[in-house]
């Protein structure tokens, strides 16, 4: 089994969620806001929120969408903000600037709707993001493995969701050091194919352990004689 | 000042059956860096009210990481605490005009405190306000000062907004309960979410037997449906709202319905009210109207794990933690998008919210034919309060704004 050079080492993250001064009563108050919020407000009402509320796997993806759906009563309109998948992004300004075009089109297909007065406003946050050692490293698989045994919720969503933000690459902590620490490429990328919209955290985290235990498997197998194979 | 003494402990260790050893683990992590360092939490209550609960709990479990935490107790006189009564209900919305008078009495008594209290620790936490102007003993170049406010500030009386505000400035940060009850000030502003207990007596798990011997002790068939409000007696609730709802949906489900509340007692508009209510249940024996004694915890946990639904249909609402208490107990919870509720019950995720008598109805009923979406709201709402709003979560909370606190410095 290989050891990394690199070790790596396990992180924790708590956020702190500040209130904005900016609110939104109708869908054109939603735009401006989003326009004109800072990249922490875009990062918490997507990123952040997904890690808080990784239990709903049916249909919650995002604040934006929640509450142009309970709030504004926009299906439509819910449907595709929900259907941005923060995967896709590397930097806050891509996701901005599609969660404007977005809301910018719906509002332009339905000029009736802009300035109708929701149910409750939109109320614009941002994440204060504190993170601290978790006192792990790893130099192996098998203590990996351990680690990520261990990990509470908030260190593996930082591990897994929002380092693609801070690698900027659409890779997460575990997989960029799967490839790059330990040489198990493939591992990396059956890793990074984990979906983290129709799995809880504990359930990505099952995954995850399930996959290093098939490597493992192999190894062992390899060691023994026995031919490479993922059962 | 008096030093409040805290309740009997839980050990830290205890909750990791609840929330995992991997969430403990992140406790101790947050607060490695942060032991040996003081904090002060200040409040005006040493017992009664939920400020005064929350601490009971939280101080001991910060301890237990090394941080040197002390609560302490504001002390006032009569004529103080008729002041800041009137202030609360006056942030609250209430009309009210105050006098040059009552500010004096407020200044002079936070005079008093101050000269009486060190205020040295690395960090000071001050509830609510009637210590508010404590801040006015804050060093030069000191230690850091957070004011938590546990009340809705949407709509104050201006007079009395105006008057706290000069002090509340001062600070270096703020806290309320929700992005609705924050204000335009010139200081960071955070969302801190009030915290149950999951191995308190009003939210640990019950033997069936006991539950079954509440039930029998008030009549109520554990073999029908139970819609279940528990709040005190107060329009702001809307008692007689609920049993409007729960009549209509009688029509097509067989059902019973809880108001369970603390005593009226000693609350004269308490007692009017529930009067209200008896008026406008008289004649159906499904419904229970329960008096229960200040403080049933054990009782008001059965009620909750007893029902087939948890209502909370307020009018106005600080956060509400009976939701959570609901949500906590797997139930699931139909409540008005009022306060800090929408933060709890996440629309058709974590429960359902309604805006009227009619929407609370359709809701009742929609929950009675379709259980396993009601079990779905359920186990989702567990999730979301282990998640949110538990009292360790608190604790994750108030050291990682200490944490930023120190890191801003």
């Amino acid at each position: 089994m290989n050891t990394s050079e690199m070790p790596f080492e396990f992180f924790t993250v708590a956020h702190l969620t500040r209130i904005g001064n900016q609110s939104a009563a109708t869908l054109a108050e939603f735009l401006t806001g989003l326009e004109q919020c800072s990249d922490a407000s875009i990062f918490h009402h997507t990123f952040q929120t997904l890690g808080s509320h990784h239990f709903l796997t049916e249909g919650f993806s995002n604040d934006f969408a929640q509450w142009a759906l309970a709030d504004a009563n926009r299906d439509a309109l819910a449907e595709q903000l929900t259907a941005l998948d923060i995967r896709d992004y590397i930097s806050i300004a891509a996701l901005r600037a599609d969660l404007c075009r977005v809301v910018r089109e719906y509002c332009g297909a339905h000029p009736e709707f802009a300035h109708q007065t929701t149910l409750e406003p939109f109320y614009f946050c941002e994440s204060v993001e504190v993170t601290v050692p978790f006192g792990r490293t790893a130099t192996t698989l098998d203590e990996f493995r351990q680690g990520i045994e261990h990990l509470s919720h908030a260190a593996f969503y930082f591990h897994f969701i929002s380092s693609r933000l801070r690698l900027q690459l659409r890779t997460n902590d575990f997989s960029h050091w799967l490839a790059d620490g330990l040489g198990l490429k493939a591992l990396a990328d059956s890793v990074n194919r984990i979906d983290i919209y129709t799995n809880t955290l504990d359930s990505a985290r099952g995954k995850l352990i399930q996959l290093i235990d098939l490597e493992r498997r192999k190894h062992v197998g390899s060691t023994n004689g026995e031919p490479h194979s993922a059962r | 000042m008096l030093e409040a003494q805290t309740a009997s402990r839980i050990p830290l260790d205890d909750y990791a059956e609840v929330i995992g050893e991997g969430e403990l683990e992140e406790l101790r992590a947050l607060a490695k860096p942060l032991r040996g360092r003081t904090v002060e939490m200040i409040n005006s209550t040493a017992v009664g009210g939920g400020v005064a609960e929350i601490l009971n709990r939280l101080i001991p479990l910060a301890e237990e990481l090394d941080v040197k935490i002390r609560w302490e107790v504001m002390t006032g006189g009569e004529d103080f605490f008729e002041v800041t009564k009137s202030f609360h209900n006056a942030l609250h919305g209430e009309p009210y005009h105050a006098t040059p008078r009552d500010f004096e009495i407020f200044r002079a008594y936070n005079e008093r405190n101050r000269a009486r209290l060190a205020l040295d620790s690395e960090f000071v936490v001050i509830h609510d306000p009637q210590p508010a102007a404590l801040i006015e003993a804050r060093k030069k170049n000191g230690n850091h000062w957070v004011w938590r406010c546990h009340i809705d500030l949407s709509h104050p009386n201006r007079g009395v907004w105006d008057f706290l505000e000069t002090y509340v400035s001062k600070y270096d940060g703020a806290m309320f309960s929700s992005p609705e009850f924050a204000r335009k000030l010139p200081i960071p502003q955070y969302l801190f979410y009030p915290a149950i207990d999951p191995l308190a007596e009003k939210n640990r798990e019950l033997e069936p037997e006991f539950i079954a011997d509440v039930l029998s002790r008030h009549a109520i068939d554990p073999l029908r449906s139970i819609l279940t409000q528990i709040s005190r007696f107060d329009r702001l609730k809307d008692p007689v709202g609920v049993i409007r709802a729960y009549r209509i949906a009688k029509r097509y489900f067989d059902c019973q319905l809880v108001l369970a509340g603390g005593s009226a007692s000693d609350d004269p508009e308490g007692a009017v009210v529930l009067q209200e209510v008896l008026q406008e249940a008289q004649g159906d024996p499904d419904i229970k109207v329960l008096e229960l004694p200040a403080w049933a915890p054990l009782e008001v946990n059965a009620l909750q794990r007893a029902s087939t639904i948890v209502i909370q249909k307020s009018l106005r609402e600080g956060f509400g933690l009976t939701v959570s208490e609901a949500l906590w107990k797997k139930k699931p919870v139909i409540a008005s998008a009022v306060g800090g509720i929408p933060t709890q019950v996440i629309h058709k995720h974590t429960g359902l919210l309604a805006h009227s008598v009619e929407g609370t109805a359709y809701q009742i009923r929609f929950l009675l034919s379709h259980p396993e979406i009601a079990a779905k709201l359920g186990e989702h709402g567990h999730e979301h309060v282990k998640e949110n709003f538990l009292i360790t979560q608190k604790l994750k909370r108030y050291l990682t704004l200490f944490l930023a606190l120190a890191k801003s410095a």
